[in-house]
Order: C-alpha cells, then structure tokens, then sequence
C-alpha cells in the first residue's frame, strides 16, 4: 500500500503500518550511523542528554558524500542497519518511534519494534543519488569532528521507503523472499 | 626500456577515482536494464526501476552512485620494462586517490587504525595489488569497494574431500547471509584454489571481469551458471525484499593450490560494481 506520512509522526501513525507498504516521508529527520551511536551510548552512560530529540523521530542510519557547491547534500542512501543493532533497543525504549536503514535487524531490535510500536524501513541501498533529491536541507547538530558519521538533520520530501519490521513483528525480507524462493522451486 | 614518470600515475588514479564513482561499465548498465524487464516481483522491478534512475542521476548530476564511494582498490600490471621515475610510485597511487576523493566530492571512509578509527580524512591510504608482467605496458584498475557487501564476503578453507559440491554450498551460503545486506542485485566473485590470500585476491579480482565473460575452463563456466541460476532461485531479489534477480553475475577464477587444501574466497559486490581500467 502506498501511505504519505509527516515527521515526526506518533506512535499511533507508526502502529498504522504494515510490513510491504510503500511510504513517503516528508518533514524532519536525523542521521546517525556507527560513531554516532557509540557517542549517545556513551553519553546515555555518562547520565547526559542526547543531543536530539528522540520521541516520535526517525534516525536515518546514513553518512552523506560531502555536497557540491549550492546543493544541500552529496549522495545520501542509506548504510547496513545491523550495526547499530547494539544500541537500537535503548534508542526505541526511550521513544525513537522509526529507523530508515537497509538489512536484517537482530531479534532484540524487532522485539523491542513490537514492544514499543515502532517501525524499521528500508531505503534502497546504492540508491543515493536518487535519494539525495528528496533531502531539501541539511545541517550538523552534533558531533561535527565525525565528519561524514555527524549527526544530522535533515528536511526531507517524499522520502520513498519501504516497511519492512511493523509493530506486529512482520518482516518483509523473511515473507517476500520465502514467497520467492517458493515461486523458483 | 619505457620510462614513465610518477605524475603519469597520479593523474590518471585521479581521475580514475572520480570517473568510477559516477559511472559504471556499459555492461552493469545493460544487465539491470535486462533484469528489471524480467524481474517477476512488482516490488523487485519498481527498486531496479530505481537503480537506473540513479545511475542517470548519478551521470547527469555529478553526484556520486552511492554515498559509499569505497576504500580505493587498485590493480596495478606493470611491464618489467618500465622504469618509473619522479618520486614513489605508492605514493603516487595514494596521490591520486587524495586528489581523485577530494575534487569529485567524495566520501572519506578510511580510518588510520582499525582499532583506535580515527579517518584520515582523504581515503588514504588505497589497497594496492601489484604485478609484474613482460613487456612494457602499464595497466591500471581503479575499484572502489563498499563494505556493504565486503562485509559479507567469506574465505572457506575447505577440505578436498568437500569437492565441487562444497565449492557450490559456500558460496550459497554466503550469498544466503549476505541477503538484504549486500545490496542486491550482487556480482559474486569466487576465487578457488591457491593459498588462504590468494584465493581471496581472485575473488576481488574476479569482481572486474565483464558480465558476460565466462570462465574459459568448462567446468567452470558450468559451475558460474550453474550457481547464477541458484541464486537468482534463492528469492533474495533487488534490495533483499523479494525476487528473481538477486545476481547479475558469477565470475570464477581458479589457481593450482595444495594436496591438503581446497581454499574457496567469495567477495560480493552490491550493484554498484565499480572498476575501470585504463593502459598507459
């Protein structure tokens, strides 16, 4: 099913999508990919506040090519998601609401979708440049000296992803590719 | 004796490096074309759909395939007749990258240390593979790899006993892992034979051959398609959501190894199969 949604969206919005659907994204969003999230681990550790806002936000797992001159951002698509497994339950437990990577996620991470009703999309991996036109801004909020791994915010319209962990513990790699596979033999 | 001098290098890795991270081969371009007609899943045509719009805009807008624009590989066959003068040719390579990554505006993604990660900012320093070959020629390949797919790339060292069946099975195995991760639709390079690195240099090598090109050995050539058509059944498909496509490619290169051994390498490429090659 194809759904327009805003971001920052609530959880109620989050529980509304299935696992197969086709979304456009439009609003604010955040990046954060390996050193980022060791940085808010640490810093979650150390009894600090994170330096964005996590309720009802989506973190895009992302590390943008640097931009040429007059556009917003180089070639921006998204990295492998299970690499921030280690640190996505704590994210979604404190109210992150959505995840835009590509790849499997760990049992922990979809247990904790379900738990919180919360959703993981797919963007479509080697797709950046394509995607880069659907980021109208970009701006480092924190964590500058990370270079391309800064954290960022990004305004995005009709960002197209795709659900692929719903809050029922729907997983569109398992279903689709079982269809498939089935199909070929 | 042909001299060359370094800057020759500099200049061509330079622009190597920027040309490679905006287009690919003719024959990638072709076989995602090919596919997103047969392609049986809706889902599967629309993200191949997807991937041409981007090599376009890729192409037509200077903005680089994907924003991993790799840890710079490069081939180097080198004449043994060549004498090359004006400075280090290694640092010539790296040179080039520092250049090439920073004027066409592409990502850093090299960390000085694989354990302390600090980037050092100009995707230096590049994997160099050295060979040396009669005559007086000079053969370059830039291959900038992603880590995607490099992380789902596997060394078996399997016994002989295994055989072919073993070969087959590793190689689905990895495929299998790599699922969503790898960026599908992949190209699989297998390198059998030789030593624990050589046969993982034959399978990155393998990655540069043409789509098309089959092995020249018949068994071989039976075992790339033989495993192109397993994996495409594997229903993995384009972005891991479902399919029919999941490879484009198996390219198979084979070396003489040990009594004792059956090394078998699988590196994956994601569909951003990026090398060129230029002789000077």
């Amino acid at each position: 099913m194809e759904k327009h949604l805003n971001v920052p969206f609530d959880k109620k919005e989050a529980q509304g999508l299935r696992s197969g659907d086709y979304v456009y994204l439009t609003g604010t969003i955040y990046t954060a990919r390996d050193a980022a999230h060791k940085r808010m681990w640490e810093a979650l550790q150390a009894g600090e506040r994170l330096p964005m806002p996590l309720e009802g936000n989506v973190i895009y797992y992302m590390g943008p090519s640097p931009a040429r001159e007059g556009r917003p951002i180089g070639s921006a698509g998204p990295t492998t998601a299970s690499r921030m497994d280690k640190y996505a339950p704590t994210l979604l437990d404190l109210g992150l609401v959505g995840m835009i990577g590509k790849g499997k996620r760990t049992q922990e991470v979809r247990d904790a979708i379900i738990r919180n009703g919360a959703v993981y999309f797919a963007a479509v991996g080697g797709a950046g440049a394509l995607l880069s036109k659907s980021i109208t801004s970009s701006e480092v909020v924190a964590y500058e000296d990370l270079g391309t791994e800064a954290i960022r915010r990004l305004e995005v319209k009709d960002f197209p992803v795709i659900v692929v962990d719903d809050c029922k513990g729907e997983d569109l790699y398992e279903t689709a590719v079982k269809q498939y596979r089935e199909e070929a033999t | 004796m042909r001299t060359i001098d370094v800057s020759e290098i500099v200049r061509n890795v330079r622009e190597m490096c920027i040309e490679a991270n905006h287009y690919l081969t003719c024959d990638m371009k072709e076989a995602l074309e090919e596919a997103s007609v047969q392609e049986k899943s809706p889902l599967g045509r629309r993200v191949l759909g997807q991937l041409l719009d981007n090599l376009d805009i890729a192409g037509e807008d200077r903005i680089p395939i994907c924003q991993d624009t790799g840890m710079a590989v490069v081939f180097l066959e080198i004449g043994q007749d060549v004498h090359f003068v004006g400075g280090s040719l290694e640092e010539a390579v790296n040179e080039g990258v520092r250049q090439g990554y920073a004027d066409g505006y592409l990502r850093k993604s090299v960390v000085r240390d694989p354990i302390e990660r600090e980037n050092t900012k100009d995707n230096t320093p590049a994997v160099i593979h050295y060979e040396v070959k009669p005559g007086e020629a000079v053969r370059i390949t830039v291959a900038p790899k992603g880590f995607g797919s490099e992380n789902m790339s596997r060394v078996f060292m399997l016994k002989p006993a295994d055989g072919i069946e073993g070969v087959k099975n590793a190689v689905l195995t990895a495929v299998r892992d790599a699922g969503p991760n790898a960026c599908p639709p992949m190209v699989v390079g297998v390198g059998i034979g030789g030593t624990f690195e050589k046969c993982a240099l034959m399978a990155k090598h393998a990655l540069t051959r043409p789509l098309k090109e089959r092995s020249p050995i018949p068994y071989v050539r039976e075992l790339e398609e033989e495993l192109l058509r397993k994996i495409n059944q594997s229903g993995i498909g384009p972005g891991g959501l479902g399919g029919t496509t999941t490879a484009l490619a198996v390219n198979i290169d084979t070396y003489p190894t040990h009594i004792a051994g059956l090394p078998v390498a699988v590196n994956i490429c994601c569909h951003v199969n990026r090398h060129l090659v230029r002789e000077i």
